[in-house]
C-alpha cells in the first residue's frame, strides 16, 4: 500500500517562469511529511507536481525526477491519469460533486472510471471509507442526499472519503483545513494520524501548529523574493525543525520573525 | 494536453484513445464551424461568378449586375440607418432607467420584457407594420410633406398608404432596440460601484452620477451594440419585405412611395420566381449584403472586444 | 456642470443646525404637474378634434416641462437636470412599450377569430376559399425546427468545449471571433448558403425540408456555442481538479463531471436557440417554399412552415381574401405562443434542473 517517493533535481515551470528549482527529497511510507512556507514559495505547486496535477494547467511543465518506488512517475510511457489513480489528493477548498448524493460521491472514482461492481461491493466501499474518514455516522442515514448539503467540515471529510475510496498509495492535502473551523479541523488532524497507517501522506499547511502536531518530518519552502523560484530550505524531522533548525530562514519563519 | 506552445524537451505525455477522440471531435466542431463559414462564402461566390460575368443585357433590368445592386444598396443603407438614428438614443436611454431609475424589485422583469421585443419574430413585425403602424404614420406622412418638405430627406409627395422607408425605419428601430439596450444594459451594470458611489458621496444627483460614472465607462460599449443593431438592421427580411412598397431608383427619399429596396427583401421577394441567371443575380446581391454585415459585425466585435481588454472586468 | 456647482450649492437656502436644510418641492408635486399637464393636453387635443394619442403627448411634454421649471425654481438647476433626465429614460421605457402592447393586442384581437380546432387539425389542401389550417404547417415547423437542433446542437456544444476545456492559442482566438462573426450573418443569407451548396449537390430545382434545417443551423450553432461557453465557464475548476485527483481522464471529467454539472444552462441556452430560429420565415421561403398539402418527409419535396405560410397567407390572398388574413394572423398569433412558450421553458429548466449546492 504506502509507498515512498523520491524526488530528485525538481524544476517545475509555468511557461516559461521557473517556480520552484532543484528540490530534492525522500519522503517516507507511512507518515505525515508537512511543507511549510510563506505564501507564494511554491509549496503547494510542488505538491500538485507529485501526482502530475501541476500539468492540468496550460504550458506547466517539469524537469526532474519524481520516482515511487523506483518507478519515474514522469517516464516517456507513463500515463498521469494512472499516476493520479494511485497519488489521491483532496484541495483547500471542500468540493464535492453538486450533482452527485454522499453515495455517488464516495464512488466518484470508480463510476467515473466505469467501474463495474455489484450493489454490496459498492456498498463496502462507500461504509468502509465513509467509515475510514470518520463520517459514517453523520451521514449512514442521508446517504442519498446531495453532497454539498453537508457542513465545511464534513464536505472535506467527505472528500478525503472519495479520495481514500480508489485505495490510493499516496495522499497529497493541499492546506485541508485552512476554510475550516477549530472542531472540524482538530477532526481531520485526528483523521490525518489514523490515516497514517495506511497511506503515505503529504499536507501542505500555512499552520506552523498543526504541522507540528501531526507530522513526522517537515520541509520548509521559502524564496528570496518576487520573482524568483522557490526553494526547500530545509527538510528534516518535525522536532528537530521546531526546535533547533538547520537554517536560520527556517528558525525566522517558525519563531515569526518573518512572513 | 500541456505543452502545445512549451518547448519540446519534456516528452509529450502518452493520451488515452478516449481523451484522444473526444478532444479531436470537439477541435473538428470548432474547425467545422470555420469551414461552415468559409463555405458561405465560398458557395455564395460560386453561384454569384454567372451573374458577374454575364453581358450586362442579360441581367434583370438589362443594365448590368451594378445598375442592379445600386438601389438596392441604397435602400439597405438608408432603413438601417434610419433605424439606428431611432433606436440608439431610446436603448441607451432604457438601459439607464432598468439599470439605475427603475424600482429594484421591477428592475429584472423590465429587463425582460424589453427582451421579449427581440423574442417576436420578424414576419410578425412585418404585420404589424403593415396593419397598424403603415396606416397610423401617413397623417404624419402628409403633415412632414407639408412642413418639412424643404428638407430633401422629406421631400413629397407623401405616400398615401403610409409604406415607406420612414415606417420601415421605425419598425427596423424596434426590432434593434433590445439588442442596442441588452448591451448597454450590461455596460452600465458594469460601471465601477466605487466611481459611482465615490460621485454621488461628492454630493452629485443621480443624473451628474450617470454623466460622470456611468457614461463614460459604457461608451465603447453603446457604440459596440449600436454597430450589432445594425448589423441586424441591414439583413432584415420578412418586415421590409411586408412593409414596403419598394422598387424605385437609388433616391434618399423616406416617404414618398416609390423608395428603393433592400437587398434582402428584394432576395426574399424575387427569389421564389426567379429563374436561370435571375438566381445568380440575387445570390450576388446577397452576397453584398454577406460582405456588408460581415464588415459592420467585424468592427463592432472589435469595439467592444477592446472594451473588454481595458476593462479589467475580467 | 463644473462651473455652475459650487453657486448651486451657496444658493440653497440657510442653514439651521450641522446638515444644510434645501428647499424642496413636496412629494406630490411632480405627480400634480403630470395630472394638470393632461388635463390642459386634453383641451389642446379637443381643439383639433380629440385623440388619446395626442392628450397622452401633450400631457406628457407639458407635464415634463411644468416639472422642470417647477424644480428649477424651487430646487436650482442641478435638481432639475435631474427631474428631466428621469422624466425622459422613463418615458423612453414607455414609449418602447407601446409597440410591444399594440403588437400583442393587434395579434391577439386579429388571430383569434381562427384560433380553433380546425386551424390545428386541417392542411391547406385543395382549400381555396375559407376553412382549412395550418395542420401542415405546424407540423412542418416542429420537423425542420428538430432537425436544425439535432444538426446544430452536437456541433454547437462540442465546439464550446473545446473552447472552454481544451482549446488554446490562434485556433480557439480565431473560432471565438468568427462565432460572434456569424451570429450577425442575415437570416436570408443563411437561406442562399444552403441553396447554393445543395444546389451545387442536387441539382438546380431542389427543395427540400432539410436544406432549411441547414440554413437554420447556421443561424442556431453561434448561439449555442456562445451560451454553452458561457455556462460551462461557470462550473468551477475545483470540479474538474476534484475529477482528475481521482485518476479520471479529461474526456470522462468533462462528460460525467463538467457536463451534468452545466446541464440546466445548457438546456436553457438550447431552448434559447431553437426558440430564435422557430420563427425565422426568410430562409425557409427560398429553401423549404410551401405547399398546401401535408409533407412530413424532410428529405422529399416542398415542405410547409408556419412563417412561411403566415407569409403567404397575408401576401397572396386568394379570393376570399378575408380567410386569409384570418389564417395568416393567427398562424402569427400561434408563433408568438411557441416562441414564448420556448422562452418560459428557458426559464422553468434554468430554474428546476439547477443543481442542488444547498449552500
Amino acid at each position: 500500500m504506502a509507498k515512498r517517493i523520491e524526488v530528485s533535481d525538481l524544476n517545475i515551470y509555468y511557461g516559461d517562469f521557473l517556480a520552484v528549482e532543484g528540490v530534492n527529497v525522500a519522503i517516507e511510507p507511512r507518515s505525515i511529511t508537512a511543507l511549510i512556507g510563506p505564501s507564494g514559495c511554491g509549496k503547494s505547486t510542488f505538491l500538485r507536481s507529485l501526482n502530475r496535477m501541476h500539468e492540468v494547467l496550460p504550458g506547466a511543465r517539469v524537469e526532474g525526477k519524481v520516482a515511487m518506488d523506483g518507478q519515474d512517475l514522469y517516464g516517456a510511457d507513463v500515463d498521469p491519469v494512472d499516476v493520479r489513480r494511485q497519488i489521491g489528493m483532496v484541495f483547500q477548498r471542500p468540493n464535492p460533486f453538486p450533482t452527485m448524493s454522499i453515495y455517488e460521491n464516495v464512488l466518484a472514482g470508480n463510476r467515473l472510471n466505469n467501474k463495474r461492481m455489484k450493489k454490496s461491493e459498492a456498498d463496502d466501499i462507500v461504509e468502509k471509507s465513509l467509515r475510514g474518514a470518520n463520517l459514517w455516522n453523520e451521514v449512514k442515514d442521508r446517504l442519498d442526499r446531495p453532497g454539498s448539503g453537508l457542513s465545511g467540515g464534513q464536505q472535506q471529510r467527505l472528500c478525503i472519503a472519495r479520495a481514500i475510496a480508489v485505495e490510493p498509495d499516496v495522499l497529497l492535502m493541499d492546506e485541508p483545513c485552512s476554510a475550516l473551523d477549530p472542531i472540524s479541523t482538530l477532526a481531520i488532524e485526528d483523521l490525518m494520524t489514523e490515516l497514517k497507517e495506511r497511506f503515505t501522506i503529504v499536507i501542505v499547511t500555512h499552520n506552523m501548529q498543526q504541522a507540528a502536531r501531526v507530522s513526522e518530518s517537515t520541509g520548509f519552502f521559502n524564496l528570496n523574493g518576487v520573482g524568483q523560484p522557490g526553494r526547500l530550505i530545509e527538510f528534516n524531522p518535525t522536532e528537530r525543525i521546531f526546535s533547533n533548525p538547520d537554517e536560520k530562514a527556517t528558525e525566522d519563519y517558525i519563531s515569526g520573525r518573518f512572513g | 494536453m500541456t505543452t502545445t506552445s512549451a518547448p519540446p524537451s519534456p516528452p509529450q505525455p502518452k493520451r488515452r484513445v478516449g481523451d484522444r477522440v473526444f478532444a479531436g471531435t470537439a477541435k473538428g466542431s470548432g474547425i467545422l464551424i470555420l469551414l461552415i463559414l468559409a463555405g458561405v462564402a465560398a458557395f455564395l461566390v460560386s453561384e454569384a461568378i454567372p451573374a458577374i460575368t454575364a453581358p450586362a443585357e442579360d441581367i434583370p433590368g438589362g443594365e448590368g449586375l451594378a445598375h442592379y445592386v445600386w438601389p438596392l444598396i441604397v435602400g439597405t443603407l438608408l432603413g438601417a440607418v434610419l433605424a439606428l438614428l431611432i433606436a440608439t438614443p431610446l436603448a441607451v436611454a432604457i438601459a439607464l432607467y432598468v439599470t439605475y431609475y427603475a424600482p429594484r424589485r421591477l428592475a429584472a422583469a423590465m429587463g425582460y420584457v424589453i427582451d421579449l421585443l427581440a423574442a417576436i419574430p420578424s414576419v410578425v413585425y412585418g404585420f404589424w407594420g403593415l396593419a397598424v403602424l403603415a396606416p397610423t404614420l401617413v397623417p404624419f406622412h402628409e403633415w412632414a410633406a407639408d412642413n418639412l418638405g424643404f428638407i430633401p430627406l422629406f421631400e413629397g409627395p407623401a405616400s398615401s398608404t403610409g409604406r415607406t422607408m420612414l415606417t420601415v425605419g421605425i419598425v427596423l428601430a424596434v426590432m434593434i432596440l433590445p439588442i442596442i439596450s441588452a448591451i448597454s444594459r450590461e455596460v452600465f451594470g458594469q460601471a465601477p460601484a466605487l466611481h459611482r458611489e465615490a460621485a454621488l458621496a461628492l454630493g452629485a444627483t443621480r443624473w451628474e452620477m450617470i454623466k460622470m460614472a456611468v457614461l463614460p465607462y459604457g461608451k465603447s460599449g453603446v457604440i459596440g451594440g449600436a454597430m450589432l443593431g445594425l448589423g441586424r438592421a441591414l439583413g432584415e427580411t420578412m418586415a421590409v419585405a411586408i412593409v414596403l412598397s419598394g422598387g424605385g431608383a437609388a433616391a434618399l427619399t423616406l416617404i414618398t412611395s416609390t423608395n428603393p429596396s433592400t437587398i434582402a427583401s428584394n432576395i426574399a421577394l424575387r427569389f421564389p420566381e426567379a429563374t436561370g441567371l435571375g438566381v445568380n443575380t440575387l445570390i450576388a446581391s446577397g452576397l453584398v449584403l454577406f460582405v456588408i454585415t460581415l464588415a459592420v459585425n467585424m468592427l463592432a466585435r472589435w469595439v467592444v472586444n477592446r472594451r473588454a481588454d481595458f476593462s479589467g472586468a475580467n | 456642470m463644473s462651473t455652475d456647482t459650487p453657486t448651486a450649492l451657496r444658493s440653497s437656502t440657510p442653514t439651521q443646525g450641522p446638515v444644510r436644510v434645501e428647499r424642496r418641492l413636496p412629494r406630490f408635486a411632480p405627480l400634480g404637474a403630470y395630472l394638470a399637464g393632461l388635463a390642459v393636453g386634453a383641451l389642446l387635443s379637443a381643439l383639433t378634434g380629440f385623440s388619446v394619442t395626442s392628450t397622452l403627448i401633450y400631457g406628457v411634454v407639458l407635464g415634463t416641462l411644468a416639472v422642470y421649471v417647477l424644480t428649477r425654481t424651487v430646487e436650482g438647476r442641478r435638481k432639475a437636470a435631474d427631474r428631466l433626465v428621469t422624466a425622459l429614460v422613463t418615458t423612453a421605457f414607455g414609449i418602447a412599450m407601446i409597440p410591444l402592447v399594440s403588437l400583442v393586442y393587434t395579434v391577439l384581437d386579429n388571430g383569434l377569430p381562427r384560433f380553433d380546432a380546425q386551424f390545428f387539425t386541417n392542411s391547406m389542401y385543395r382549400v381555396v376559399g375559407e376553412g382549412g389550417g395550418a395542420y401542415h404547417a405546424i407540423l412542418g415547423t416542429l420537423i425542420i425546427t428538430a432537425l436544425a437542433t439535432l444538426i446544430s446542437v452536437p456541433i454547437g456544444l462540442m465546439t464550446s468545449i473545446y473552447l472552454v476545456e481544451y482549446g488554446s492559442g490562434r485556433l480557439k482566438r480565431a473560432i471565438t471571433f468568427f462565432v460572434d462573426v456569424m451570429t450577425g450573418i442575415p437570416s436570408i443569407v443563411a437561406g442562399l448558403f444552403a441553396f447554393a451548396l445543395f444546389t451545387l449537390l442536387f441539382g438546380n430545382q431542389v427543395r427540400i425540408g432539410v436544406m432549411g434545417a441547414v440554413a437554420l443551423s447556421v443561424l442556431m450553432i453561434p448561439v449555442v456555442v456562445r451560451s454553452s461557453e458561457e455556462v460551462l465557464k461557470l462550473v468551477p475548476n475545483e470540479l474538474r481538479e476534484a475529477s482528475y485527483a481521482l485518476g479520471v481522464p479529461k474526456w470522462r471529467t468533462v462528460v460525467k463531471v463538467v457536463l451534468p454539472t452545466a446541464i440546466a444552462g445548457l438546456g436553457t441556452g438550447v431552448t434559447l436557440a431553437v426558440a430564435r430560429v422557430v420563427g425565422e420565415t426568410a430562409p425557409l421561403l427560398i429553401t423549404v417554399g410551401l405547399i398546401t398539402g401535408t409533407n412530413l418527409n424532410p428529405f422529399d419535396g416542398r415542405m410547409a412552415t408556419l412563417p412561411v405560410f403566415a407569409y403567404y397567407q397575408l401576401t397572396q390572398p386568394g379570393t376570399a381574401t378575408q380567410a386569409f388574413l384570418d389564417r395568416a394572423w393567427t398562424a402569427a398569433l400561434v408563433l408568438i405562443i411557441l416562441v414564448m412558450a420556448l422562452n418560459i421553458v428557458a426559464r422553468l429548466i434554468s430554474r428546476f434542473f439547477a443543481p442542488k449546492t444547498g449552500r
